[in-house]
């Protein structure tokens, strides 16, 4: 081609001329769900090489953590990200946003959904570190599994262009679903993918999703019910708003945020909080927070293990005793004995009524 | 080399990434023995070694400890 008609095309177009089987790279955002998995094998086939990358924030819904629980020990302890890349034959890269992801919950610029989810400012935030990844990776562009109309506050055809400006991905984010509804983005532009070859999908029916995992032999994908993470659910978000509230600060560690997932928490009065394994698979899981945590459980029957966050007083303990005693197996006994080890204290033990489940006021339970 | 990495009392995804992290930093041939509490690990980190091309030579249990070897390719 003749030079001075090369410099008069844009750089992209000149490099496809120049090396016209430059194999492009895409990274995907991996939920685990069925979408981004479709999204990913849509470009698959069209000759794109893609990875996969996963941001764990702390609060992803993980088969882990329900399977600290006993009853739910049968479910597959998979995570659901990696299950996907092998599925699709991909590389995942998982990468911990925890410390980054605390200004997006607390100071998110478009605000929560229902319950304590920033989903606007979450996407965004991802597809910026995403973007960042790209840059660093020498990979041309990113694809989401979003879908037009399907969540309420992230995935409505208004707010999918302010996730593209606000992480600067611009239009090297492509959302392979929707994308014959969306404007061109630069894969598309530069002839890299096919539009054509793309997706329509509207809405909140899953029926064509369904039908693109069957085309392709999707089988056991998980199907999350309200979402990918636990600040979409209303319990996990009061006991959130609970914590802050009473340190009068919304820090927060990975621990808390863990184990606001795990246990009944009861907060009797404003000086200290309960948290009551539900299971023995919860007091094993408890027992890694000994060193950290007041905490007790029966030693004259069967029982839970009960952390105690706070600064309770001699008369709390007790009475966080009795409550121990009133989830375990001698909760119909006159008198049951609860070991007490206070923080950086000696043990001590107690005999004492478990307290009737009728003396446990409703308003305790956060 | 032979490397070992604390993941004890971490939930996944926490023991991969750390696994993931950690091998990036090492070389085709080297071992790193990751020892775990979550049981989620036997799966997790077998499943994110067949993806990255890395290979799990050994899995044992000590004292409630899971203990798994990998050794890193050169992927
Ligand atoms: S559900 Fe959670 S992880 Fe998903 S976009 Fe909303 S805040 Fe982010």
């Amino acid at each position: 081609m003749d030079a001075c008609l090369l410099q008069c095309l844009n750089p992209q177009t000149q490099e496809n001329l120049i090396h016209p089987m430059t194999q492009r790279k895409a990274v995907a955002l991996i939920s685990g769900g069925l979408d981004s998995m479709l999204a990913v094998k849509m470009i698959q086939q069209q000759g794109i090489h893609v990875e996969g990358i996963n941001f764990f924030t702390g609060f992803c819904v993980e088969g882990h953590t329900h399977a600290i629980r006993n009853r739910d020990q049968a479910r597959p302890k998979r995570n659901n990200a990696l299950w996907v890349a092998e599925q699709l034959g991909i590389k995942l890269h998982i990468i911990d946003v925890i410390d980054e992801y605390k200004d997006v919950l607390l100071n998110p610029k478009h605000g929560y959904g229902k319950n304590m989810n920033p989903c606007l400012d979450c996407k965004g935030f991802m597809v910026k570190k995403a973007r960042e990844w790209i840059e660093a990776n020498d990979f041309d562009f990113i694809i989401t599994g979003e879908v037009i109309g399907q969540r309420p506050m992230s995935q409505r055809k208004d707010t999918m262009p302010v996730i593209a400006r606000e992480s600067g991905a611009d239009d090297r984010l492509l959302r392979p679903l929707c994308a014959q509804h969306l404007p061109e983005t630069l894969p598309e532009r530069e002839g890299w993918v096919d539009t054509s070859q793309l997706g329509a999908i509207t809405g909140r029916s899953r029926h064509e999703q369904m039908a693109l995992a069957e085309k392709w032999g999707f089988k056991d994908y998980a199907t999350p019910a309200g979402g990918c993470c636990f600040l979409t659910d209303a319990s996990y978000s009061r006991k959130l708003v609970d914590m802050w509230q009473h340190r009068g600060s919304r820090e927060y560690s990975l621990d808390d945020i863990m184990l606001l997932k795990v246990g009944r928490h009861i907060r009797p009065n404003q000086r200290f909080k309960l948290i009551v394994a539900r299971d023995a698979g919860e007091t094993n899981y408890l027992k890694g927070y000994r060193g950290q945590f007041t905490h007790m459980a029966a030693i004259s029957h069967g029982g839970p293990m009960t952390l105690i966050e706070g600064e309770p007083s001699s008369d709390d303990l007790e009475l966080a005793a009795r409550i121990t005693a009133r989830f375990g197996q001698g909760r119909n006994a006159d008198r049951v004995t609860v070991e007490i080890h206070p923080i950086g204290g000696e043990s001590m033990k107690l005999s004492i009524p478990p307290m009737p489940a009728s003396e446990i006021a409703q308003e305790w339970y956060v | 080399m032979k490397y070992q990495l604390d993941a004890t009392n971490l939930l996944c995804p926490m023991p991969v990434i750390r696994t993931q992290n950690r091998v990036a930093e090492l070389a085709a041939g080297d071992t790193l023995e990751v020892h775990c509490t979550d049981p989620g690990v036997l799966h997790d980190i077998p499943a994110w070694c067949r993806i990255n091309g890395h290979e799990v030579i050994n899995q044992r249990r000590e004292h409630g400890v899971i203990i798994i070897t990998v050794k890193v390719s050169d992927d």
